[in-house]
């Protein structure tokens, strides 16, 4: 579904990813985690389109990113989700009319099939009471459901998402990583995410990948790489060291 | 790098890359033209915001602007005995230059700001992103309601500009320099009626050229600004700043060439 074959970016002297090589299969999760400034939420842009590499090959279901025309790169964008940081909903727009843009604007859909289809994702997301209401009326964990939500309009078969915990409170970030992994099993979308969490990574990884000076020091089931004997990944996960 | 190569890749190659952008900018908006009636509801909107909300301060400016020019103009003529000619001579600086330029000075200050400020919070906050993601056009659907609306809105402005500062004038003339007002303004009206295209006073629409092309002007460097906003705040109040300042570096240059294209 994707795959990563020795792709490398550099920002001005800065190397940020270095031979970056790593395939995620349908229906798959990819956790990756790494120290900030590392370069992660870069390799998100890269399989969204955002950006390209410098060298290396970007395949996302079948599609060469570096070779990719426009059409064909918002036809693919429509299959897939992007989870933002901090949800970048649009404010002037309500709950409803978020989750609803990208079904006006890229789709034929009919006004009550948008209206049907934006009460489904939000009912995934246990929020059909807050559609009426602005972002700014709404909190952090809200607005990430309906980030969630928005991504998911789409029926998207892929999804990415960028730190689903930042600015969570431990509580509200164990339930929207909660979300995601029940989303996942339900939908079956593959998915790829970015975060800081082990909580997190441990909830919604099906593979887990340690990534740090542009490369992945290490992958595997979550658990296994939490034990692992790999210093660096010990040090940097947080586990005592021998 | 020696000093002049160090100067041009610091000052140079931004400057001719913003630069760049908002031609792309233009350009874009342009070619969605066909997209304006998909954009109804926001067009609507923006001429809303820009218009009406900018209307009071358009109006105060030009009001002023009119009355100085009397007062002024009146001072002098009067010196040669020739003071019955400031209808004349405020009725052609309101329409030709003054209106125009004031209108879009204001509009630069007011809109031009608000765009560059709007477009770059939502760009630092990756919502132009979110957008792009999501396979929306941004050109169609931020940039074009804001640029057509603009260039609408702006000669619109200027027309009641023309009258305010005209009316403004009037006031002067029969308060300050005991002229009558209704001399003032047969004055003021035939100054007007030099026919040109189609037959319109040329003065008037050569004026309405101008604040037409100012309007586009200077909701495109807006939103370019805006779009090119880049780490956080301070970002946008640089992109803000930007917007400002080369809107009415523009619309003065554009008018001297506007100005000479039209009367030559």
């Amino acid at each position: 579904m994707i795959k990563l074959d020795n792709i490398s970016k550099t920002f001005g002297n800065q190397r940020v990813l270095d031979g970056l090589s790593f395939e995620v299969a349908e229906s798959e999760s990819l956790v990756i985690m790494g120290p900030s400034g590392a370069g992660k939420s870069v390799i998100l842009k890269h399989l969204i389109g955002l950006l390209q590499a410098d060298s290396g090959e970007v395949a996302v279901m079948g599609h060469d990113m570096n070779r990719i025309s426009k059409k064909q790169m918002q036809e693919l964008r429509r299959d897939m989700g992007y989870l933002f940081q901090h949800s970048a909903l649009i404010n002037w727009l309500s709950v409803f009319d978020n989750i609803a843009l990208p079904l006006r604007e890229t789709t034929n859909l009919s006004d009550s099939e948008i209206t049907d289809r934006v009460m489904e994702v939000l009912s995934l997301v246990y929020m059909q009471d807050a559609h009426p209401k602005f972002p700014a009326e709404i909190s952090g964990g809200m607005q990430k459901r309906v980030g969630l939500a928005r991504a998911l309009c789409t029926n998207p078969k892929i999804l990415l998402y960028d730190e689903p915990e930042a600015g969570l409170d431990p509580e509200m970030s164990a339930e929207v990583s909660r979300m995601i992994r029940r989303l996942k099993d339900e939908l079956r979308v593959t998915s790829v995410t970015v975060t800081h969490s082990v909580n997190c990574a441990l909830t919604i990884g099906d593979t887990l990948a340690v990534f740090e000076h542009g490369k992945i020091l290490l992958s595997g089931p979550p658990t296994e790489v939490l034990n692992s004997d790999h210093k660096r990944v010990r040090e940097f996960l947080g586990a005592p060291i021998d | 790098m020696n000093f002049i190569e160090r100067a041009g890749a610091k000052y140079l190659t931004p400057m001719f890359m913003a630069s760049g952008f908002g031609m792309s900018v233009a350009l874009g908006v342009v070619k969605r033209t066909t997209h304006i009636p998909l954009r109804w509801r926001s067009l609507l909107d923006q001429m809303h915001l820009s218009g009406i909300r900018s209307l009071h301060v358009v109006l105060f400016v030009n009001f002023f602007i009119g009355m100085i020019l009397a007062l002024q103009l009146g001072y002098e003529l009067s010196r040669y005995g020739q003071q019955e000619a400031v209808g004349f001579a405020v009725a052609i600086s309101m329409v030709r230059e003054m209106a125009p330029v004031m209108t879009a000075v204001v509009l630069a200050a007011s809109v031009a700001s608000a765009m560059a400020a709007e477009l770059g919070t939502m760009k630092v906050q990756e919502e132009i992103t979110a957008l792009e993601v999501m396979s929306i056009d941004v050109t169609s659907y931020l940039i074009l309601p804001r640029v057509v609306a603009l260039t609408l809105v702006a000669p619109m402005l200027t027309l009641l500009a023309n009258v305010v500062g005209i009316i403004g004038g009037g006031i002067i003339a029969e308060t300050q320099l005991n002229l009558d007002y209704d001399g003032y303004l047969t004055n003021a009206l035939n100054a007007l009626s030099d026919p040109g295209f189609l037959g319109l006073p040329k003065s008037l629409y050569s004026g309405i050229l101008k604040s037409t092309i100012f309007g586009f002007t200077v909701a495109v460097i807006g939103c370019s600004c805006g779009l090119q906003a880049t780490r956080g705040a301070s970002g946008v109040g640089n992109s803000t700043r930007a917007a400002v300042r080369n809107s009415i570096i523009l619309i003065i240059v554009l008018n001297f060439f506007l100005g000479k294209l039209i009367y030559t």
